[in-house]
């Protein structure tokens, strides 16, 4: 098999993967900010309410004050190191944050802007 | 039977005597021993399962089975009653939910010998109110919490609410509620 041929090969059987998890860093950074109203007259949330606006500081669960550890992996190596967990904590925040479920493609653009950080 | 239970008693303070001593020495307090033999003295049994303490302890502290009775926790760990959470999202795969609901079923405050924890199970009624039960809503705890006035908790921005056990008391991560270990920020210590 010549090298070009490997390389394709290889290429494509990585491409599953990443492709199904491949997020808009730009819109995840968007999206992180984005202010919801819940029902009932309460503050308004975002991402920013329990994680602050600098994924690389420790945050504080706006109901609990409980310290939440930095998100950025550049920081906290362990970040978005469990797939499982991840799915976890997504579907719980956005439900607080949004009133709902995240779709596939906020949820990608989240974890893609996430890793940049 | 009287004199069973007396035996048990001794031996009870025995062992938290012994278990108060070993702790104090390494414990350095600035306060003596007195209140060194205190501090290490658990009033309600700590958290053991590490399953529990992860899941349960990652928006609040992982409060000790034995601060609720059984019937409250199965309430609590009601699968509906976990995606609706006292206004958050608690929800487990069913294994885990399985598990933590037997180990706090094991150790509720019923179930436990802590003097403080079978204090916590007194006068539960799980047909009253209609949220879901709360440590802070328990008798006991009205009664032990009365003379701490508000401006020290809901307007506290350090505290925020009853539920933030830890924020007053230092040793509550080891199950230690007794007044040597509460200093509430902004306040202090805690002298009554
Ligand atoms: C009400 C507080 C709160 C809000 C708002 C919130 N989170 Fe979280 N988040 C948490 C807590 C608590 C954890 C788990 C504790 C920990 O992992 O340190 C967590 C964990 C996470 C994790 C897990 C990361 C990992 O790999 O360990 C991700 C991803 C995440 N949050 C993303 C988000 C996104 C995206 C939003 C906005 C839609 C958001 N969070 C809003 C409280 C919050
Ligand atoms: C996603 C965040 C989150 C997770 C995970 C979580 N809790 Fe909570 N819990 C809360 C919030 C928010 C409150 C309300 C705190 C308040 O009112 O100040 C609360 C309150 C409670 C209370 C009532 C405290 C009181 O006021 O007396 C109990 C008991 C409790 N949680 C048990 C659990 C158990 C058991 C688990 C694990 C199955 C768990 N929690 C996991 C967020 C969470
Ligand atoms: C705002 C601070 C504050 C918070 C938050 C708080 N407590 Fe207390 N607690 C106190 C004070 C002060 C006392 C002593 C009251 C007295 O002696 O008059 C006390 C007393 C107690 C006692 C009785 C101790 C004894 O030796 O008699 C127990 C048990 C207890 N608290 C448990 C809890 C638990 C469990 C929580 C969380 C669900 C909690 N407390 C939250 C301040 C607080």
């Amino acid at each position: 098999m010549n090298p070009l041929n490997r390389c394709v090969l290889v290429l494509m059987a990585g491409l599953p993967i990443p492709s199904a998890l491949a997020g808009d860093a730009a819109a995840g950074a968007a999206a992180w900010v984005a202010e919801h109203q819940p029902g009932g007259g309460a503050p308004v949330r975002s991402c920013v309410t329990c994680h602050g606006d600098d994924l690389t500081k420790p945050g504080r669960h706006a109901v609990t004050g409980k310290a939440i550890e930095p998100l950025a992996p550049s920081v906290n190596p362990e970040r978005l190191s469990d797939p499982a967990n991840v799915e976890k904590w997504l579907r719980r925040n956005c439900r607080w944050t949004l009133g709902r479920e995240c779709t596939a493609t906020e949820k990608a653009d989240f974890v893609a802007y996430i890793k940049t950080q | 039977m009287a004199n069973r239970r007396g035996i048990l008693f001794w031996l009870g303070l025995v062992s938290l005597g012994a278990v108060g001593v070993a702790a104090s020495d390494g414990d350095g307090d600035r306060n003596g021993t007195r209140s060194g033999w205190l501090t290490s003295r658990a009033d309600v049994a700590p958290v053991t399962n590490a399953t529990y303490g992860e899941e349960c302890g990652s928006c609040h502290l992982a409060y000790q089975p034995g601060l609720l009775p059984a019937q409250a926790w199965t309430q609590v760990m009601d699968p509906a009653a976990l995606a609706d959470h006292y206004g958050d999202d608690a929800s487990l795969t069913e294994t885990l939910r399985a598990e933590i609901a037997g180990y706090l079923l094991a150790q509720a405050a019923d179930q436990a010998s802590a003097p403080r924890s079978r204090a916590f199970a007194v006068g539960f009624d799980a047909h009253a109110g209609t949220g879901l039960p709360r440590i802070t809503e328990r008798r006991y705890f009205e009664r032990k919490h009365d003379d701490v006035p508000a401006s020290l908790v809901t307007s506290n921005p350090d505290v925020g609410s009853f539920s933030q056990c830890n924020a007053c008391h230092r040793g509550a991560a080891k199950g230690v509620y007794n007044d040597s270990r509460i200093d509430i920020p902004g306040y202090g210590r805690w002298e009554d």
